[in-house]
């Protein structure tokens, strides 16, 4: 691309500074924002085709237009609880261009006149958080944020919220759960947020990306923004690419860059030119791809149509020598530790993929652990859960046992010849590092 | 009990929500930081600044893995052995560390200075692998990496980290 529309920090490296901001376009969004009625700027978004970037890939003006007319107060929630395997871009907004975020949630606050906003951050992003409290306060001296924003009649409090350690408090309604001093478990559905969020109240929440998408839309309008990415998927994405690459890191593209692109040509291919075995295409929660998908386009659309989904669109490359029952070992481990406990198939499925996948992996599985592996992984995905954690738990495994099924099996064989009767493997109950990855032991 | 300090701060935390049960993570965090871990006073005391239930604080303070209930070391490492970290040889890293501190995952050691916990994506995949020591990041980790920071952790004191 050209030049960078949300990872401005790349051409213009002071940014996170509010002057520096200012004077390339800072604040003009939001400017442009505030001479308009709320729902024309919601018309805006809503016609520039932008869709959650979290992973739910929702329209973000739409969601904006479920807010009940005359229901007061409203809320804004930005959702900075990165957590997915794989993904680190809202984590460079927050360092690098915080005033985009902020900017983007202001224009969010005027479109559906919430007067309060908070920035739900993980945790772990303790002093990213610092970062975006320093520019909240450099933007409220500035009058962008406070009362009159601007020398409007609108008022606005953004404030940030730190979570203490919980993947699922990314998923919205457990997010709010926890924002309101609560376990962060997720809430049935419906009531939605947008109707009955936080407190109660109509309440909009948007990923940190969706958010700084929106100043540029306000900036440009949305004919400009749907001349980037494909019809379906317009606009630019962040692409964070990890695993066995060259270059791994955080890539900003048009929505419909191939796979292949990414990988060799920004991503400098796979380490000592390797072949790549598998590719998870949104953490660690949707189906593997392979080789064979590489000329995917990475729109919503289009992985969906390759049987994944692009999610909030961390890649993770796999190269020829990685073992896929320990990867899914791995990613079930992910959610058996992540999982809140609220819904039985999910609490208890995930604990039981861990469990077979562990015997598989120690040279103590059946071939009919496999099957019951196949047979656990399913009633999780066919059951109701509040949310869809327990259904991510179980993609990695459904489709690693489509494409490497005879990994599973061979697996079997050779660990049992090896590892039965002089040194039988212990189970181990739990404990993450306490079972070295099977790469680590003779295949 | 909780410092002065740490008073005037959660009287600004307050002031951010209409519902004093909201700021139950943030104080948790200002007792943590005040008690050292979350003690069962801890949590009492926070559940009287909230008007809470000291049940349900205590509650609460399970659900989160940054909260910890037993004593742990001034420097708190966390290292990332999630999928990413983990193709990129956080295993080594863990092992370096288990070997130079003496200690397995989860334990302190003697001197009270490392605490070594092993967790998920810390959201540093691009700079694998990743570890967070009282939360601060450092990445790229190589074995030799890893000695300089101990090396400078050890020399450092634990109160610049809050």
């Amino acid at each position: 691309m050209a030049e960078y529309i949300i990872l401005r920090n790349r051409d213009f490296p002071d940014i996170h500074k509010l002057d520096v901001y200012r004077e390339n376009g800072g604040y003009e969004g939001l400017a442009a924002a505030l001479k308009k009625k709320p729902e024309e700027v919601t018309a805006i978004v809503k016609d520039s085709g932008l869709q959650g970037r979290g992973g739910a890939a929702f329209p973000t003006g739409v969601k904006w237009g479920f807010i009940p007319k005359d229901v007061f107060p409203r809320y804004v929630v930005a959702n900075a609880d990165e957590s997915e395997p794989g993904t680190f871009k809202d984590r460079e907004i927050i360092e690098k261009n915080p005033h985009q975020l902020i900017e983007g949630i202001a224009i969010a606050c005027y479109a559906v006149q919430a007067n309060t906003a908070y920035i739900y951050c993980r945790g772990e992003f303790k002093y990213p958080a610092r970062i975006l409290e320093e520019a909240i306060q450099q933007a409220r001296k500035a009058g962008y944020l406070g009362k009159n924003v601007m020398g409007s009649d609108f008022s606005l409090e953004i404030y940030t919220h730190l979570g203490a350690g919980a993947y699922i408090c990314g998923e919205e309604t457990a997010l709010l759960e926890s924002l309101e001093g609560k376990l962060g478990q997720p809430r049935q559905r419906p009531p939605f947020p947008a109707v009955a969020g936080l407190y109660g109240k109509p309440t909009v929440i948007n990923n940190v990306e969706t958010l700084a998408n929106i100043p540029p839309i306000l900036i440009r309008g949305a004919e400009w923004y749907r001349t980037i990415g494909t019809e379906k998927s317009p606009g630019p994405k962040i692409f964070c690419l990890s695993g066995h690459v060259n270059r791994p890191g955080n890539y900003e593209l048009p929505l419909g860059t191939s796979l292949r692109e990414l990988i060799y040509e920004h991503g400098g291919g796979v380490r000592e030119d390797r072949q790549i075995k598998a590719i998870l295409p949104a953490g660690a929660s949707a189906p593997l791809l392979t080789a064979e998908h590489l000329d995917v386009a990475l729109d919503y659309e289009s992985v969906v149509a390759a049987g994944s989904m692009l999610g909030s669109a961390s890649i993770i490359v796999m190269d020829e020598t990685t073992d896929m029952v320990w990867l899914t070992l791995k990613t079930s481990r992910f959610f058996r530790h992540e999982s809140c406990g609220k819904c039985t198939p999910c609490r208890e499925g995930t604990y039981w993929l861990v469990n077979i996948l562990e015997r598989i992996e120690h040279g103590q599985g059946t071939r009919e652990d496999i099957a019951l592996l196949e047979r656990v992984a399913n009633q999780i995905a066919l059951s109701r859960p509040f949310c869809l954690l327990g259904d991510f738990a179980t993609t990695v495994v459904l489709s690693g046992l489509k494409y490497f099924r005879e990994e599973y099996e061979n697996h079997i064989g050779e660990k049992l010849a090896l590892s039965f009767p002089a040194h039988p493997q212990p189970l181990v109950e739990s404990g993450r590092t306490a079972i070295p990855p099977s790469r680590d032991l003779p295949r | 009990m909780f410092s002065p300090d740490s008073r005037a701060e959660l009287d600004q935390i307050l002031k951010r929500y209409p519902d004093k049960r909201s700021a139950i993570l943030p104080t948790l965090y200002l007792a943590q930081r005040d008690y050292g871990y979350l003690t069962p006073k801890a949590m009492q005391e926070v559940a009287e600044l909230l008007e809470l239930d000291p049940t349900e604080v205590n509650t609460v303070a399970a659900f989160y893995t940054l909260f910890y209930r037993e004593p742990v070391g001034k420097f708190v490492i966390q290292v990332c052995e999630d999928l990413p970290c983990a193709l990129c040889g956080a295993e080594k890293i863990v092992s370096h560390l288990r070997e130079r501190l003496g200690i397995e995952v989860g334990e302190t050691t003697a001197d009270g200075l490392f605490t070594l916990q092993t967790v998920m994506c810390v959201a540093g995949c691009d700079r694998a692998p990743v570890m967070q020591v009282n939360l601060k990041y450092f990445e790229g980790l190589t074995p030799e990496s890893v000695d300089k920071i101990l090396e400078e952790l050890r020399s450092r004191s634990p109160e610049e980290e809050k």
